[in-house]
């Protein structure tokens, strides 16, 4: 893809808090020295004033119409902007929060809820206008687009190369929302970057030829990725080819919804619960104050060994500032009891998470982690990832190993710039490596915190050229569907249920899985659901492998997929027969499709069909997917009971087929 | 060549016609330029004579303009005085300043508040807010560096042609440059502004609006 036209390799890091655009002029790349900028994004910052900042807060607001003169909402590209977004829309959101939109990007891969249905904010009365998820990250990518374009109006930015990050953690359909917006924005060309890959590239290019130096073959680098809302982990080994030190991604954690802000608002409680000791009562806008005032104490405090406390302020509301402001201190002991030993407490390596409560049966709200302790989830993490360098040579994992033994560590995300705390997760980390007698890991130096991921996915998209190392990776979960087996029927125990195997892991970009042994019949004109499950651990399944057992956590559930089979080609009723085929995309999203077995019909397999059910529907995302209750499918809304007993009559067939392939 | 000052031509020949006609084209062009100069000079009287009043010098508030009878006054002013350009500042890159600073800083709310009821540990934390919040102003929108590098109380020197403006003489000034002292003051310079833009119609006098909660 040499378009002469692509003068600049842009990241978009499109945050759950912040989103940052970075880029490479492509023609001033001098060798190994590639200088990666960062775009101001001009936004407005108070009603009628625009100033241009690095990053772009990942808010918008529904206005009401007496609230702002329709004078003050103007930016450099428009005068009349569709949405109210960035750092105007968190400051009035933080007084009115009923109509603040925020954390889009944590709904996007919500399951249980519709991205494309008007649920945004959730909290707001009935009046509010909503939005979707889907739709507010579309405005976010549309303010980055124009800030480009107004900057660069001779290089567009549909023009150019766009990188977009997302987590590692993020399911197949998340992936495709993002896509879609990004389409949807006239960025048809983008292509995805999981976030933890993209700060390793940051790291690779701030080093300008360096990194080799602090990397040795046999290394695995665990990239933690605290952001303001999610923890993203990721394992990268280092191999040799060649000569070439060759980077593959080899496993990637859970999806956690947890993260700085969390640890802003433990310590604003801890000083609540000390200022109400006091007798003092706070009203909701003193504590958003404090967890903001929080913020700059804990850094301060977790970066200065030897100051002891902070003072931290909260201004009065009205004009008399020395009359009515609040203060107190946070000391270091509060800091310490409530975030080094609250969210990265020294723990044993055998220890798990708190189960993660089932979601969308109450109440919308996010799935947020119940567990805090972020070495917790690393311990499990680590636990589950013990083989995940099997496949590559020169990877011994010792006998005695309770976990796989990362040799060097690569932090991410402003949680970081205190360095209490990534001291006390390399002591944590160490500890249990020591434990094991496996070497310390060290940890790589240099990463540029705040800015790493959009930088990252800026030097992506000069890689991509052909220059500069590649980070080998591929899908990093292995996807199957439920199948239900074939066997005698007892009356009160549904059949169990077996998993079958259609995409196997470490997909390549731009390839495609060959075909299951088996096929579906599925009814012309009905939408069928298949039960979808992926697994992150599993890496020696191959197409067609159907498993009747798998131990607990070794596969989670993802929604359900379905595909309709439109009647035009057949007659309505009729059943066909179909394979069910998997491909990666160039863009990094995962496709099914249905092939029907005579002639080249193909159907797309939608991810996306959460919604479809309503909003409310039970959602199944238990993870250790235990075949089904009896009495489960009485909670199935009618549509997916309809869909259900269609789903596959296919064992008989397949076993045929399958000794007729044999 | 002979020269013979008795003899007077008789006919008009090419040659003295076009020697007439430069004569006439010499005049014309003194006559313009000497117009052009008096002009000039008339103007030049007129201006020197308006920016000496605009400077609202506030002990001469009053009408200046119906004082200026005729042009015999503005001859009378020695035309000597170079003009003094005074550049005025716009009101509305000082307002917004004033109004970052009241937003981040609750700078006119501290500076406004009587101080005197108050014990120092209260105005020490309100204090704290508005360090906190000047300080993310300036860094913020200016970039600064001291003029001079040289860490203060020690002897620096300062060559011929030194930038005055830059650099203040202090105490005992004589004799001629390079002069040597002990630098007091690095001062400020600024390197850099970024303030933001404004929309077209707003209105930077509101430094901030008034909050009403419902």
């Amino acid at each position: 893809m040499n378009d002469e036209r692509k003068r600049y390799a842009v990241g978009i890091d499109l945050g759950t808090t912040n989103s940052v655009v970075s880029y490479v002029d492509l023609q001033q790349v001098d060798g190994e020295k590639v200088a990666v900028d960062v775009l101001d994004i001009p936004q407005l910052t108070s009603p009628g004033v625009i100033g241009d900042k690095q990053q772009l807060p990942s808010f918008l607001y529904q206005a009401h119409e007496a609230e702002l003169a329709e004078s003050d909402l103007v930016l450099p590209w428009t005068s009349h902007p569709d949405a109210i977004v960035g750092e105007l829309a968190r400051q009035l959101g933080s007084k009115t929060p009923i109509r603040l939109v925020a954390s889009a990007k944590s709904w996007l891969c919500h399951s249980g809820v519709d991205c494309r249905a008007p649920i945004l904010p959730v909290q707001a009365p009935e009046e509010v206008k909503r939005i979707s998820p889907l739709q507010a990250s579309l405005y976010y990518l549309q303010h980055l687009r124009d800030a480009w374009n107004a900057r660069y109006p001779e290089a567009p930015l549909n023009e150019q190369s766009v990188t977009l990050t997302v987590p590692a953690s993020f399911d197949p359909a998340a992936r495709d929302l993002t896509v879609e917006a990004a389409r949807a924005a006239g960025l048809g060309n983008a292509i995805l970057l999981e976030e933890p890959q993209s700060a390793l590239y940051s790291w690779i290019q701030a080093s300008g030829g360096q990194w080799r130096e602090q990397v040795k073959v046999g290394d695995i680098i665990l990239v933690v990725d605290v952001g303001g809302g999610t923890t993203d982990l990721s394992l990268i080994a280092v191999t040799e080819e060649d000569g070439n030190l060759i980077l593959h991604r080899v496993a990637i954690g859970d999806h956690i919804l947890l993260g700085g802000d969390n640890m802003d608002l433990a310590l604003a409680y801890v000083l609540r619960m000390k200022l109400e000791a006091q007798g003092r009562r706070l009203e909701p806008w003193q504590i958003q104050a404090l967890t903001h005032g929080c913020r700059d104490a804990k850094e301060a405090l977790l970066s200065d060994p030897t100051q002891a406390e902070i003072a931290v302020v909260v201004p009065s509301r009205g004009s008399q500032l020395i009359g009515g402001t609040l203060r107190t201190e946070l000391t270091r002991e509060e800091v310490d009891a409530a975030l080094v030993e609250g969210f990265f407490p020294q723990i044993d390596v055998s220890e798990r998470p708190l189960a993660q409560a089932r979601t969308g049966l109450t109440t919308i709200g996010l799935p947020y982690a119940k567990d805090a302790r972020i070495t917790c989830h690393l311990a499990a993490f680590l636990s589950r990832q013990l083989n995940a360098t099997d496949e590559l040579q020169g990877f011994n994992v010792p006998e005695q190993a309770r976990f796989i033994h990362p040799t060097a560590v690569l932090l991410n995300g402003g949680v970081f710039k205190a360095e209490g705390l990534s001291r006390r997760l390399m002591d944590v980390l160490n500890g249990w490596l020591a434990g094991d007698q496996a070497p310390v890991a060290r940890l790589l130096e240099g990463a540029d915190l705040d800015l790493a991921v959009a930088r990252g996915a800026a030097y992506y998209g000069h890689v991509r050229e052909g220059k500069g190392v590649r980070i080998r990776g591929g899908t990093a979960a292995s996807y199957y569907v439920g199948v239900e087996s074939a066997m005698p029927a007892v009356p009160g125990f549904p059949p169990p249920l077996q998993a079958l195997c259609i995409a196997p892991f470490g997909m390549e970009e731009g390839t495609e899985a060959e075909l299951p042994p088996y096929e579906f019949g599925l009814v012309v004109g009905e939408p069928v659901r298949f039960r979808f499950f992926a697994s992150t651990v599993r890496r020696e399944d191959h197409v067609g492998a159907r498993l009747d057992y798998w131990s607990e956590g070794e596969l989670d559930e993802l929604d359900e997929i379905e595909v309709t089979l439109p009647v035009e080609q057949h007659k309505a009723g009729e059943v066909v027969p179909v394979q069910l085929a998997a491909a990666v995309t160039e863009v990094g999203t995962l496709q099914l499709e249905a092939v029907a077995r005579q002639g080249e019909e193909r159907w797309k397999i939608e991810f996306d069909v959460r919604g479809k059910a309503g909003p409310e529907a039970p959602t199944r995302e238990d993870g250790d997917a235990i075949p089904r209750q009896p009495g489960d499918s009485e909670e199935l809304p009618p549509q997916q009971q309809a869909a259900c007993p269609a789903q596959i009559e296919d064992i008989a067939r397949a076993v045929d087929d399958a000794s007729e392939a044999s | 060549m002979q020269i013979d000052l008795t003899l007077i031509p008789t006919t008009l020949d090419a040659v003295h016609a076009g020697l007439a006609a430069l004569v006439l084209l010499l005049l014309l062009i003194q006559v313009l330029l000497l117009s052009a100069v008096v002009i000039a000079m008339l103007r030049r009287n007129k201006s020197a004579v308006v920016i000496e009043q605009q400077p609202p010098a506030p002990s001469a508030p009053a009408p200046v303009v119906p004082k200026q009878p005729s042009g015999r006054e503005v001859t009378e002013k020695p035309a000597k005085i170079e003009p003094v350009v005074v550049r005025e500042a716009t009101p509305d890159a000082a307002l917004q300043v004033l109004g970052l600073l009241q937003q981040e800083a609750r700078f006119i709310d501290f500076i406004e508040e009587k101080v005197g009821s108050y014990s120092d540990a209260e105005i020490g934390a309100a204090a704290r807010v508005v360090h906190e919040g000047c300080h993310k102003v300036l860094h913020e929108h200016f970039e600064f560096e001291p003029v001079r590098q040289e860490a203060e109380n020690t002897r620096v020197s300062l060559p011929k042609g030194f930038d005055a403006s830059a650099v203040r003489l202090t105490g005992n000034i004589v004799g001629d440059a390079p002069f040597t002292g002990t630098l007091v003051h690095r001062g400020w310079r600024v390197r850099k502004i970024k303030l933001p833009k404004l929309a077209e119609g707003h209105d930077p006098s509101i430094l901030a609006a008034a909050e009403v909660e419902l």
